[in-house]
């Protein structure tokens, strides 16, 4: 039977997705690295403040790694968990691992500790591109329960490749978020099966808004991982002339405020109604080519 | 002061900025460079088209003009809160705006961001906070979110939230405490032009504002764990 990368806690993720028994964490819990902003808040901290990075090898191949923890404030970015992203990146950038990894869940910038927040989850961002534009494959894999918001999901989509299971959500402000500004009838957060094709990993996958698209299950994602470490897709003028292009012609496809079955039938998936009820395999076999990211080749 | 304001402060009448909605673009002579102007206006609620409007200005000054330096002029009240804007990839359309921006630095443009009005959270995660450097004006407002939303979220009580904000960078909205913390590298008070002069002369591009936040004493422990990782 196999089990959930959903259900499992971050260092779980971790063990499963790189080769067994390499991970090697810095600063562990056991260094109790703690926020310095929640206690005035009367929140408790985490040893680890949410996030665990360090080396491993996957296929046998050097990595650094990373797992944010959603159960801890969601996943959110405050000062010592992006400075220990930052850490992990720069460390990269010195050391040239063959990928970094990370395995994002999070709603975003931590609002705790508000613009410290904001500030890290700005560095981290920095510091991925800069590890991106140096050659050195980078990858998110999301699949969390919390999705992967906010800030984080901005970050997340400056990787080479963005792996997403089915029942993972990608994207920017949550649907509570939207619904508090605009009322239920722009966004019911309710209706999961409006949030799910709106957000989820089969719409992103349709779209070309992530790279792979598995089932909720640590050995797809770290099949998944294995298959894009040599995965550079190089920001060069002409590649960001290309996404520009391919971003507004979707946006000019949906110029009515389309529902999601509605823009999938336009972009040319076949039987749009009934991709809520596919599997995985049998999504992948849908998107249109013109959708798929451009051709990928070792940098 | 509205757009139109920093721009004679800066320009006098040598400039042809354009606001078309709340978009601002165009180009503008200083020292006797031309330099290219890309932002928002309006507290413009930043979504796809938006960030894409942006993100062509932008490619279009590195495909024609290589070199020339990038003034982002900020005044955003965040992302567009919109369905139709997360269908669309919203995060795509801003990492898409964040990556221009990126390149353009790599290209050798210097970039330099100037929050005139107000920044919010996902609007200046992809525009300010990805300059060179940023700076902005004394009397501008830098925040993530406002009080009584970040009580809602947090569960915390607004009253704790409200006296953290009077005294704590953390919590507070001015732009003197992101100076403090290393998110914003000065402020242009009353010297508009000198205040750009000298951010287009700081050629190193390299991130410090963990570095400079830690010895301004606003954020003291990014740094520092920065460097422990580094080391472990």
């Amino acid at each position: 039977m196999t089990r959930s990368f959903a259900e499992l806690p971050a260092r779980a993720r971790l063990a499963e997705v790189v080769d067994a028994g390499t991970f090697h964490e810095w600063l562990p819990p056991s260094a109790r690295v703690t926020s310095p902003h929640l206690a005035q808040l009367g929140v408790p901290a985490a040893f680890d403040d949410g996030v665990a990075v360090g080396r491993a090898t996957l296929a046998g191949r050097a990595v650094f790694v990373a797992a944010q923890e959603g159960e801890f404030m969601g996943g959110g970015v405050g000062e010592v968990h992006g400075a220990k992203l930052v850490g992990l990146l720069r460390r990269a950038l010195r050391d040239r691992p063959d990928a970094v990894v990370l395995l994002a869940e999070s709603g975003g910038v931590r609002l705790h500790e508000a613009n410290a927040g904001l500030i890290a989850v700005s560095e981290v961002m920095r510091a991925l591109l800069d590890v991106r534009a140096a050659g050195i494959a980078t990858l998110v894999l999301i699949g969390g329960a919390n999705g992967c918001f906010g800030g984080m999901g901005i970050v997340a989509r400056c990787a080479d490749t963005v792996v997403m299971s089915d029942i993972a959500r990608h994207a920017m402000s949550g649907p509570e978020v939207i619904e508090s500004a605009h009322g239920a009838g722009e966004f019911d957060s309710r209706d999961r099966a409006l949030v799910w094709r709106t957000t989820g990993g089969k719409h992103r996958w349709l779209c070309g808004d992530c790279d792979a698209l598995v089932e909720d299950d640590p050995q797809a994602f770290r099949a998944a991982a294995i298959a894009a470490l040599d995965t550079h897709r190089p920001m060069t003028l002409a590649a960001l002339q290309h996404e520009s292009a391919l971003l507004q012609q979707r946006a000019d496809v949906d110029g009515d405020n389309a529902d999601a079955f509605e823009l999938w039938a336009r972009l040319g998936v076949p039987d749009a109604r009934t991709v809520p009820d596919l599997d995985a395999d049998a999504v992948r076999a849908r998107r249109p080519t013109a959708l798929a990211p451009l051709s990928t080749g070792a940098a | 002061m509205d757009w139109q304001s920093v721009a004679a402060s800066l320009f006098g009448s040598d400039h042809a900025i354009v606001a078309d909605g709340d978009f601002l673009s165009g180009t503008a002579t200083f020292d006797g460079a031309t330099l290219a102007v890309v932002g928002t206006t309006d507290h413009a609620a930043v979504g796809v088209d938006l960030a894409l409007r942006q993100a062509r200005a932008i490619l279009a000054t590195i495909a024609g003009h290589p070199g020339r330096a990038l003034l982002l002029l900020v005044d955003t009240q965040g992302q567009k809160l919109r369905r139709r804007d997360e269908l669309l990839g919203i995060h795509r359309a801003m990492a898409h705006l964040g990556g221009c921006l990126d390149l353009a630095r790599r290209q050798g443009h210097p970039v330099v961001g100037l929050v005139y009005d107000q920044a919010l959270s996902g609007g200046f995660i992809t525009s300010g906070l990805m300059a060179d450097a940023c700076h902005a004006l004394p009397q501008a407002e830098i925040r993530v979110m406002r009080v009584p939303a970040m009580a809602r979220v947090t569960k915390l009580p607004e009253e704790l939230l409200e006296s953290l904000s009077l005294s704590n960078p953390v919590f507070a909205p001015g732009v003197a405490n992101y100076v403090a913390m290393g998110g914003v590298r000065s402020l242009w008070d009353g010297d508009l032009a000198g205040g750009l002069r000298a951010a287009l002369a700081d050629r190193d591009v390299t991130d410090r504002r963990a570095e400079e936040g830690a010895a301004r004493g606003g954020r003291r422990v990014a740094a520092d764990v920065i460097a422990r990782v580094l080391e472990a």
